[in-house]
């Protein structure tokens, strides 16, 4: 099998850590190499964060460059504009509608762009656009739209449902379990 | 059994299987995890040490008193214990002696990209380098038993890539950690010059045992595939040769990077018509083979700067590229910034409205240098600001006293920020130093400090008092305000330059995202009475963006901090 691709991105601290570690959880117990990269230290705060997960049978290299990821998950839709050069030729982008101003969109230098969505499905890129927020508000708490879009992510792979529910029990304490397998479900059943 | 874990949480593992008993560490990006992994092992006592100096000889005693020992930094904290590395060379060891270093090709989080193995190759000891998460819990065991056999401190050097991804690693159990006999032996570790001329033969001799090592250990890997084209390589930058050419080219994988072997390069590069060299940084490799009459490609290629990566590598040798979309736009960028409710905010807001020159140090409130505050005139390394503001004030007289002012972490000062202090008080400069004390060591994720009362088992600790601190060392004017009151910190700051002696300001207000720190209800932008003036927009805050000629907080984000309430004319800004 071919090695696979896939990108979490997003701004930090908006909890791409959890969704890494599920997917790790998810392909290590499928009995592939699996790779995950992220990103510490300084470019956490608050800055363009990025998550590398990689599975197949040899995994090599942590990273993922431009024109290689099979999925990105987005949890912020410029930054969905920004990576989306990372996507292979028939890659799957799936994005939050959330929107966050960068800096220089606040200070005025720069001007955050209208219409992602429409612009990157323009450019021939198979997109997903969901209000992550707003389901995760219906599971509970706004903070689970990180396993919404996991969720989500989950209907367009071919392993089972149980498969990813087990990772989610692994990676979630005990207080937060509920809420994390809602937001899942309702991510997948969209 | 199989599990995934982090570069970093393997080395943690490779000591504790490795039969490590003692851990003294500074925290550093990329490499903090690995003591804080390592903390977790109750068989393993575990610091924060002040600073890598300090760090790194507690672990050299603990070596002399015959315990397994470790010490970890990033790579510009190996500058900061180079002092004691290099003598430790000398001594040697009794209870195995690992140090981590971590480079940051790329600065992801680091002020140079230097490249530590030319601290090995000049301190001559013995470095190795492990490519995945289970390398380094392997290499790291291993490690333990070489620095004994030799004689040596072993440095395992990991980089950004290989110290936060996470791989697979199969555990295994612990031993070795039985602590050695210390004897007196004064011959050995006692450098003055008569012994230390001795150790220096000893420590030449072992460079020739250790190359002769280098020859034929397992470390060191050959794998012959078919074709006519042979890469020699280490680390991350051998995953990204992997990746690119799999089967169809050999590689010469080098897990020991100092010293460097002769005859294996030589017998695997006369195999093949050409050869590279794939590093990343230096050419540290490929000066070896070059001056051992090996030719090969590299850094004519490649370069020194920056990362590598398969792409890299796959269009500099095959000249292949991957296509690829791009947005359509130009994207604006997303620079890390100070978050919401951050206590640096109000003090930088303060120095950039007064046009005050800055000496600043390396910490989050690094971050006070970017847009929209840009109030910082120089950075350099760990304690620089004091001492660099000392310099420029001692040239510039009373124009630099009444207008400059060094910025410091609480973590920084006690790393080396103090011993500038203690210059400004000895050699009377009237400088200003503000201490940014915001209870922890910020950037790093979080770690414990000697001005934090706890340790980092989370144990309570004695705690430095700065005010005391600053005091004892000839500091007469020192005094406590509050960054979330800016009008009170604009005029302590306005004041202290005034005065003609040198001053402390400690600025004290914990990090927002502390656990413990209790934050008030959003506050939100009254639209009738935002006069649209943006001056709350000035402060830099993530929180607070400008949406239909308004301005308008976030209240995800928003910890009610109140820094924007005080910068509305119009009190527009509400709880």
């Amino acid at each position: 099998m071919e090695t696979k691709s896939i990108m979490i991105v997003g701004v930090g601290g908006q909890g791409s850590l959890l969704a890494s570690k599920i997917l790790g959880n998810v392909f290590l117990s499928q009995g592939y190499d699996v790779k995950v990269s992220e990103v510490h230290g300084m470019s956490q705060r608050g800055g363009s964060v990025v998550t590398y997960v990689k599975y197949g049978e040899e995994v090599n290299s942590p990273v993922i460059c431009k024109g290689e990821a099979d999925i990105i998950v987005s949890f912020e839709l410029l930054e969905a504009a920004r990576w989306m050069s990372y996507l292979k030729k028939n890659g799957h982008l799936i994005t939050s509608t959330q929107t966050l101003d960068p800096m220089p969109v606040i200070t005025g230098a720069a001007v955050y762009p209208e219409n992602i969505i429409e612009k990157i499905s323009a450019s021939g890129i198979d997109v997903t656009a969901a209000d992550a927020l707003a389901i995760a508000e219906e599971a509970g708490n706004v903070k689970a739209s990180n396993v919404v879009l996991m969720g989500l992510m989950s209907s367009k792979m071919q392993i089972a449902e149980e498969v990813w529910i087990e990772a989610i029990k692994a990676c979630v304490p005990e207080k937060f379990l509920e809420l994390n397998l809602k937001a899942f479900s309702l991510g997948r059943n969209m | 059994m199989k599990k995934l874990m982090l570069g970093n949480e393997a080395f943690a593992r490779g000591l504790y299987e490795g039969g490590c008993r003692f851990i003294s560490s500074y925290p550093g990006t990329p490499s903090t995890e690995v003591t804080e992994y390592g903390a977790k092992y109750e068989e393993m006592y575990a610091e924060w040490a002040p600073n890598e100096k300090v760090a790194m000889e507690a672990a050299i005693g603990a070596s002399i008193a015959g315990a397994r020992s470790f010490c970890g930094m990033k790579h510009v904290g190996l500058n900061v214990a180079a002092d004691p590395l290099y003598t430790a060379a000398y001594t040697g060891v009794n209870g195995g002696l690992v140090i981590a270093v971590a480079d940051d090709p790329g600065m992801h989080s680091s002020q140079n990209e230097q490249d530590s193995r030319h601290h090995a190759i000049a301190s001559k000891v013995m470095m190795v380098e492990p490519s995945d998460s289970d390398e380094c819990r392997r290499f790291v065991k291993e490690s333990f038993e070489l620095s004994e056999q030799f004689d040596t401190p072993v440095i395992v050097r990991l980089s950004t890539r290989v110290s936060h991804s996470q791989s697979i690693v199969e555990t295994e159990e612990r031993k070795g950690d039985e602590v050695k006999v210390y004897e007196k032996n004064p011959r050995k570790y006692v450098m003055m010059p008569a012994f230390a001329r001795d150790r220096h033969v000893f420590v030449e001799e072992r460079m020739v045992k250790l190359r002769e090592f280098a020859e034929t250990s397992s470390l060191n890997k050959i794998e012959i595939n078919n074709g006519k084209i042979g890469i020699i390589t280490s680390g991350i930058a051998y995953q990204y040769a992997k990746e690119v050419f799999g089967g169809s080219v050999s590689y010469l994988k080098l897990g020991i990077v100092n010293p460097l072997p002769v005859k294996l390069i030589k017998d695997f590069a006369e195999k093949f018509d050409t050869v590279y060299v794939i590093e990343e940084l230096d050419d540290i490799i490929e000066t070896h083979c070059r001056k051992i009459g090996v030719d090969v490609k590299g850094k004519e290629i490649f370069g020194f700067t920056g990362e590598l990566s398969q792409a890299i590598i796959a269009e500099k040798i095959l000249g292949k590229k991957t296509e690829f979309t791009d947005f359509e736009e130009q994207v604006p960028g997303r620079p890390p910034v100070m978050c919401a409710g951050c206590p640096h905010r109000g003090i930088f807001y303060v120095l950039s409205k007064n046009k005050i020159t800055v000496s600043g140090d390396i910490g989050c409130y690094t971050l006070g240098a970017a847009a929209p505050l840009n109030s910082m005139d120089l950075t350099v390394c760990m304690g620089a600001s004091v001492s660099a503001l000392h310099g420029i004030n001692k040239i510039m007289g009373q124009e630099g006293e009444r207008r400059s002012v060094a910025v410091i972490g609480d973590s920084t000062f006690i790393h080396s920020g103090i011993t500038g202090l203690i210059n400004i008080a000895y050699n009377a400069s009237d400088s200003t130093v503000i201490i940014l004390d915001n209870s922890i060591t910020g950037m790093t994720g979080h770690q414990q400090n000697p001005t934090t009362g706890f340790n980092l088992k989370g144990d309570p600790a004695s705690k430095v008092s700065l005010e005391e601190l600053c005091h004892a060392v000839g500091i007469e004017r020192v005094r406590v305000v509050d960054p979330y009151n800016m009008k009170e910190t604009e005029e302590a700051v306005l004041e202290e330059l005034s005065v003609k002696a040198p001053s402390v300001i400690i600025s004290r207000r914990p990090c927002a995202l502390l656990k413990y720190v209790k934050h008030k209800p959003a506050l939100s932008v009254n639209t009738d009475k935002c006069k649209s003036c943006k001056m709350c927009l000035k402060i830099g805050c993530p929180a607070i963006s400008f949406r239909n000629k308004k301005a308008e907080i976030e209240k995800t984000q928003c910890v009610g901090c109140g820094i924007c309430r005080e910068m509305c004319r119009f009190d527009a800004i509400e709880a």
